[in-house]
């Protein structure tokens, strides 16, 4: 932790990013009409005798929507995930997700006690023993799809997705790349909404995480699927989102909201605007007082 | 299988070095016949009496062969067990792990106390011999199941059956053969060896009886078979092995 000094006053977090983001509109919001997709209130949650990881912590993400969120390693992003998943219970507020209130989307699956997130991990937990079609046909046949009828639906997706002519081939024979995309898929098709999607391309390389940021974003204009991304790498959260949610404390209790004004559909270049490189230095500087205040409690 | 025959080769080639040397060492230095037979003379005693040793193998081979099968139905049982119960995981599991140290073969003659000098007693030695190595490997397979595949399929909604069948079942399919693979080994060894604690047929009876009347090529003839009879066993647990795993890739042995 060696946090830069300047800065060590106690700052309210959650005032001066609000300001950074004003300027823009929710476009995202007036685009995707205001269904929420996932809500929390107030949760809260510590491991038995350990530190608070979430206190009180508050957001939404909007049917449609991309949102990222951003935060430093360690802080509990898959204890947020396995909070969002239902596989954890909250200790206190609530996690509200669009299916539940009989919205349809869900009615298929809506008898599993799980709630129904589609989770995409951050490695790609492919079934060695389960072909390319197999594994992303897992979350159809979980939902009681024949195997048939799950496969189909796979192969038609497979061109789409780069994976043309690789759906009998096994996990160990593909590169990380196509191992992501078929766990993508995999998620895709598990009908879950939102997407969570857990630093997917962490363990990349530089030059195949910059390929696959551009594929999931011609993904994602042709599924509009809501997702939130989890990352830790402020210029892939910027390119990919239309919010950009900061976590910079432990335990987390507000987030800071950015608006990602950079029309769609992107690419890589979109990352030397001048509207990107300005929020990019809003965001660093939101990380900067973040860890300064950390450095100064620890 | 071009490359697999070439890999062959050099082995091959020593074994039939070794045999030349036994012929030779045996001949040249006048070797009584009751501490090292002559090759030929083994080989002459195993043609000789070819139909009985395939009948005392045969018997052998089938106390193996039931030994074993009965070990893989319980050892997986028995690793099942430990992996659906908490409590099974606590109490058994350290037990079946430190139950290796105990020497089995000190257990054996309790077995022909119990099950007389039938065929069973020959089979529950096999079984003392195999069971521990597949229950413990096939547990420890169904213990190291990847977690993130688990959790993946329970935000899917997967019900425990599912959890089980499409998940740990697979998973634990490398283990359970590393302990089938050690367990088919020594199967053959604890049918000789509850052959000689009372036994009227089978190789260990034969080899015990010929060892009694000092008849050295009978015994090796014996030994020979049942060395091969392992390695056979060996082989066709890891042919199988290689059938079902094949398609998994190096990573899957992790």
């Amino acid at each position: 932790m060696s946090a830069p000094g300047w800065k060590a006053s106690n700052v309210s977090t959650a005032d001066s990013s609000t300001a950074a983001s004003s300027a823009s509109g929710s476009s995202a919001a007036a685009r995707s009409g205001s269904r929420t997709s996932l809500a929390v209130h107030s949760l809260s949650y510590a491991f038995k005798g350990g530190p608070a990881l979430f206190d009180s912590l508050s957001f939404e993400v909007r049917a449609g929507e991309f949102v990222a969120l951003l935060a430093p390693s360690g802080v509990g992003k898959t204890t947020l995930f396995r909070l969002l998943a239902g596989l954890l219970e909250p200790q206190a507020g609530s996690i509200v997700l669009a299916g539940e209130d009989g919205d349809g989307d869900n009615a298929v699956t809506s008898k599993r006690q799980v709630r129904r997130i589609g989770y995409m991990p951050q490695r790609d937990c492919l079934m060695p023993w389960r072909s390319v079609i197999d594994n992303a046909a897992l979350g159809l046949e979980l939902a009681g799809v024949p195997r048939r009828e799950a496969r189909r639906q796979v192969s038609e997706l497979l061109p789409s997705f780069g994976l043309e002519g690789a759906g009998d081939k096994r996990p160990h024979e593909l590169s990380g790349g196509m191992r992501q995309r078929v766990s993508f898929l995999r998620s895709l098709l598990s009908g879950g909404d939102p997407l969570l999607l857990d630093e997917p391309f962490s363990a990349l390389d530089a030059m195949t995480r910059t390929g696959m940021q551009e594929w999931l974003l011609q993904i994602w204009e042709q599924h509009r699927k809501t997702v939130l991304f989890i990352t830790h790498d402020v210029d892939e959260a910027l390119l990919l989102s239309d919010r950009v949610l900061v976590a910079s404390v432990s335990p987390i209790s507000r987030l800071s909201e950015f608006v990602v004004d950079v029309p769609r559909p992107r690419t890589y270049s979109a990352v030397l605007e001048p509207s990107f490189l300005q929020l990019k230095r809003a965001i660093l500087e939101q990380l900067g007082h973040a860890s300064a205040v950390r450095g100064g409690e620890g | 299988m071009g490359r697999r025959m070439k890999e062959a080769v050099p082995v091959v080639l020593f074994l039939l070095l070794l045999a030349v040397a036994w012929e030779a060492a045996t001949t040249v230095f006048e070797v009584p016949h009751y501490i090292i037979p002559r090759l030929s003379a083994v080989l002459g005693s195993m043609a000789e009496n070819g139909p009985l040793l395939w009948r005392h193998a045969m018997i052998t081979l089938g106390e193996a062969l039931l030994g074993l099968g009965l070990s893989v139905l319980l050892g997986v049982l028995m690793a099942v067990w430990i992996e659906g119960s908490r409590l099974a995981k606590r109490t058994l599991y350290p037990l079946v792990v430190a139950s290796q140290t105990i020497p089995i073969i000190a257990l054996s003659p309790i077995m022909v106390m119990w099950f007389g000098y039938e065929i069973w007693s020959k089979v529950s030695v096999v079984m003392l011999f195999t069971f521990f190595p597949i229950a413990v490997n096939t547990a420890d397979g169904f213990r190291t199941a990847d977690a993130g595949i688990g959790e993946l399929m329970r935000s899917m909604g997967a019900r425990k059956q599912e959890l089980f069948l499409k998940w740990k079942l697979p998973s634990a399919l490398p283990g359970f053969f590393t302990g089938l693979k050690m367990a088919a080994t020594i199967s053959v060894g604890g049918a000789t060896l509850g052959e000689w604690l009372g036994g009227e047929a089978g190789l260990g009876a034969y080899t015990k009886r010929a060892s009694n009347m000092l008849r050295g090529e009978a015994v090796f003839s014996g030994v020979l078979l049942l060395s091969l009879m392992g390695i056979a066993m060996f082989l066709a647990v890891s042919m199988l092995e290689r059938a079902v795993l094949k398609r998994r890739g190096p990573g899957a042995r992790e």
